[in-house]
C-alpha cells in the first residue's frame, strides 16, 4: 500500500499523546476502533492487516511492551549457532508506517462492559473490537521446585529474547562432559516440535564443542511431535548423547532444585549443569484478566476467532482454544488474517470471506537437515477442524532435507515480513 | 510468451531432487550451468556467442532445427528440420539423452546425458538465453476453460494472505520463490500442477489441494495485480 503521510503523522501524534496523558484514546475520531494486545505472530499480523486493508477507515492501536520483538520461532537455531540473535529481532516501525498506532506499554486491565483497556502507564483505550494475542504464560507449580523466580538458574527460554540468550550462555559455559537437562512440557503447549528441535540444536552445539556432554530429557508425554523423525535424527547424528525419558519411565514425575542444580526423575536425583525447565502453559495473563478464559485457555469461535464469552473480543494464537491447530507462530498468523477479515467486515461492511487456516512447522535436526509437518484447517460449528496434512518421511535424502531447511528460511523471511511489514 | 525464466528456475530449486520424476519439464538453471560445461567446448551461448564446432545456442528453445545460416548441419538434421523438427523442451530432452539414437547421422559427437535431472537442468540453463520460455509445466496442462476464468481480485487478496506467510509480497526470493507479477496462465497452471501432485512440494500440494478453480483464478489475478 502507499503510505498516506497525513495519516501516518496523525498516528504518531496519537501514540505520543497516549504516553503523556492518560485519556480515552481516539474518542471523537468517529472511526471504529480496534485495540490489539500483543505484537507477536497473531497480534502484529492482525493489526497490520486491519490497518492496511481498511485503508484508514479503522483506527488500529497495538499494545506491545517490547520495542524489539525477538521471535520464539527460530530461537532454537540461535542455540545451535545457525542464527544470530540480531537476525531474530524485529521493530515495529513497519506497522507504524502501515498506519497502526503502536504503543509500547503493558495492558493491565480490560473492562468489557465499558469496552476499555487500561495500560500500566495509566492510559485508557476504548475499543469497538478488541484482539487479544498475548501468547503464553506458565502454570503455577507445574514443575515441583520451579517458579518464575528460578528462571535465571533454570531458564525456560520459551519466550524469545533474553531467556534464550541466557540458556545459550549456560550451554556454552557447561563443563566438559557435563549434563544438559530439559524438563519438557505436557500438552497443549506452544510449538509442539519446539522442545525436540531444541534438543537437536543443543546436541549439535555440544557435538562440536563438548562432545562428551550428555543431554537428558524428562518428558511427561508418551510421544511427541515428529517423534520418529527426531529419534531417527538423534540416532544418526548424535548417537548416545541424548537420553529421552518419557512418561512410561517416570518422565512426568520430576522435581527440580534450582539452588542445588539437581533434577529428580521418578525419584532418581541427577546433578545437572544446565536445566531448561519448560513448564505447563496457559494463555497470557491478560486473557484471564479480561475474563475470556476457561481453564487455561480462551475458547473461541472457529469462524472468526471471536471469544465464546464476548462477540467483540477476539483471541488469537497460543492463548486461544480453537480445536485442532497446533499452537505455533504460523497458526497465529493464519488465524489473524481470518480475524482481520471478519473484524473489518463487521466494522466497515467490507466483504467477509470464509475462514481458511493452515499451518506448517519446520524443524532443524542438524546442519541442512530440515523436516516439516503441516495441515490445512476449516471452521466448523464446534472448532477449527483439520482437513488434510503431511509430514516429512524418515529416510529422506540429504537433498530433500536441505531443500526443506532452505524452505524454512524462506518461510522465516516471509512470515516476519507478513507480521511487521 | 516472454522469457521469465528466473522465477521458474527458482521455483524448482527447492525441490530439485523431488522433481526427477518429471525432470523433463523443470530444471535448475544454476545446476544446468555446470552441466553445460560438457557442451561448452563446441557450443557457445550468451552475449558474444559465435558459432564454433557447433552452432551458438542463443534462442535455441523453441527454435526450428538447423536454422542458423552458415552452420554446416548434418543431412540428418536438415531432413528432420524439413519434417518440422522444433527444439522445444521435449525434443531437446530426447535428443540430449542419446543424440545418435534420436538423430542417427548427427554430426554431434556426444554420448548424451543419461540423467534426466541433468537434461532438465541444462535445458533450464539454455532457456535463460532464449526469448521463448520453456513451458513451466511441459506435459501438464489445464483446460482452456479454467485458463479463461476471470479471477476475483478482492477474494484473491484474502486467499493470498495464506500465501504471504511464506512468499514475500515484495516478490523477492529469499529461499521461497516470489509469486507476484506472474502471467496468470502460468500461475494457474503451476497451482493446478501442485494440486494434481505433478509438482512436488508437500506444503504447496497441501495448500492447493483445497483450492477450487475459481479460487486459483482469484489468486492468479491478485498476484498478477501486485506487479513484479
Amino acid at each position: 500500500m502507499t503510505i498516506n503521510r497525513r495519516k501516518f503523522l496523525g498516528a504518531t501524534v496519537a501514540a505520543s499523546a497516549a504516553l503523556s496523558a492518560p485519556m480515552a484514546l481516539a474518542a471523537g475520531s468517529g472511526k471504529p476502533r480496534v485495540v490489539v494486545i500483543g505484537g507477536g505472530a497473531g497480534g502484529a499480523t492482525a493489526a497490520r492487516y486491519i490497518a492496511k486493508d481498511s485503508k484508514g477507515e479503522i483506527d488500529v492501536t497495538l499494545i506491545e511492551p517490547t520495542r524489539t520483538y525477538y521471535t520464539c520461532f527460530f530461537s532454537n537455531l540461535y542455540l545451535g549457532g545457525f542464527k544470530e540473535m540480531d537476525e531474530l529481532g524485529h521493530s515495529y516501525g513497519g506497522l507504524a508506517a502501515a498506519g497502526v498506532n503502536v504503543i509500547h506499554d503493558w495492558a493491565i486491565g480490560v473492562d468489557r462492559d465499558s469496552k476499555q483497556v487500561t495500560l500500566a502507564g495509566g492510559a485508557k483505550l476504548t475499543y469497538d473490537k478488541l484482539v487479544l494475542s498475548p501468547g503464553i504464560d506458565f502454570v503455577d507449580n507445574a514443575v515441583a521446585g520451579w517458579d518464575v523466580t528460578a528462571q535465571n538458574a533454570m531458564p525456560h527460554a520459551y519466550k524469545g529474547g533474553s531467556q534464550t540468550e541466557l540458556l545459550k550462555a549456560q550451554l556454552a559455559a557447561m563443563p566438559e562432559g557435563g549434563v544438559f537437562a530439559m524438563v519438557a512440557p505436557p500438552n497443549p503447549y506452544r510449538c509442539p516440535p519446539g522442545p525436540y528441535e531444541r534438543v537437536s540444536m543443543v546436541a549439535h552445539y555440544l557435538k562440536a564443542n563438548n562432545p562428551t556432554a550428555k543431554i537428558i530429557v524428562a518428558d511427561p508425554k508418551p510421544k511427541f511431535s515428529k517423534m520418529a523423525l527426531f529419534q531417527e535424527g538423534w540416532a544418526n547424528n548424535y548417537g548416545g548423547m541424548i537420553d529421552w525419558v518419557g512418561e512410561e519411565f517416570g518422565g512426568g514425575n520430576v522435581e527440580v532444585d534450582p539452588n542445588g542444580m539437581t533434577l529428580s526423575i521418578d525419584g532418581e536425583v541427577v546433578s545437572v549443569d544446565v536445566c531448561n525447565v519448560i513448564p505447563a502453559m496457559k494463555a497470557g495473563k491478560i486473557a484471564e484478566i479480561a475474563g475470556v478464559t476457561q481453564g487455561n485457555w480462551a475458547p473461541v469461535n472457529a469462524a472468526d476467532m471471536s471469544s465464546k464469552a464476548d462477540a467483540d473480543v477476539y483471541v488469537l494464537g497460543d492463548a486461544s482454544q480453537q480445536g485442532d491447530m497446533p499452537k505455533s507462530g504460523f497458526s497465529a498468523n493464519s488465524q489473524a488474517k481470518v480475524c482481520a477479515n471478519a473484524i473489518r467486515g463487521a466494522l466497515t461492511g467490507s466483504r467477509v470471506f470464509p475462514a481458511k487456516f493452515s499451518n506448517t512447522c519446520w524443524s532443524l535436526i542438524d546442519t541442512d537437515n530440515g523436516v516439516k509437518v503441516g495441515a490445512t484447517y476449516e471452521a466448523t460449528d464446534e472448532k477449527i477442524a483439520k482437513v488434510d496434512g503431511f509430514i516429512s518421511s524418515t529416510g529422506e535424502s540429504s537433498e530433500v532435507r536441505k531443500a526443506t531447511y532452505l524452505e524454512s528460511e524462506g518461510w522465516y523471511s516471509g512470515i516476519t515480513a507478513d507480521m511487521f511489514g | 510468451m516472454l522469457l521469465d525464466f528466473s522465477r521458474i528456475g527458482l521455483c524448482v530449486t527447492l525441490a530439485v531432487s523431488a522433481f526427477s520424476a518429471h525432470a523433463e519439464s523443470v530444471g535448475d538453471p544454476d545446476a544446468g550451468k555446470k552441466v553445460y560445461r560438457k557442451c561448452a567446448s563446441c557450443h557457445m551461448v550468451g552475449d558474444d556467442a559465435r558459432n564454433r564446432v557447433g552452432p551458438n545456442l542463443n534462442n535455441i528453445i523453441g527454435a526450428p532445427a538447423a536454422n542458423i545460416d552458415g552452420v554446416k548441419y548434418s543431412k540428418a538434421l536438415k531432413n528432420a528440420a524439413a519434417d518440422g523438427l522444433v527444439w522445444d523442451e521435449a525434443a531437446l530432452n530426447a535428443f540430449l539423452e542419446a543424440p545418435k539414437k534420436y538423430l542417427p547421422g548427427t554430426r554431434m559427437s556426444f554420448l548424451g546425458l543419461t540423467k534426466s535431472s541433468e537434461r532438465a537442468d541444462v535445458i533450464a540453463y539454455l532457456a535463460t538465453y532464449s526469448d521463448s520460455s520453456i513451458a513451466p509445466e511441459a506435459g501438464f496442462s489445464v483446460s482452456p476453460e479454467i485458463l479463461a476464468m476471470d479471477g476475483d481480485v478482492a477474494y484473491g487478496e484474502y486467499l493470498g494472505s495464506e500465501c504471504t506467510t511464506c512468499h514475500l509480497s515484495s516478490g523477492a526470493n529469499d529461499g521461497i520463490p516470489g509469486i507476484t507479477g506472474w502471467d496468470e496462465a502460468d500461475f494457474v497452471t503451476a497451482m493446478h500442477a501442485y494440486k494434481e501432485k505433478y509438482r512436488d512440494n508437500s506444503v504447496m500440494q497441501m495448500v492447493t489441494g483445497r483450492l477450487a478453480n475459481h479460487e486459483i483464478a482469484a489468486l492468479a489475478a491478485y498476484f498478477k495485480s501486485l506487479g513484479n
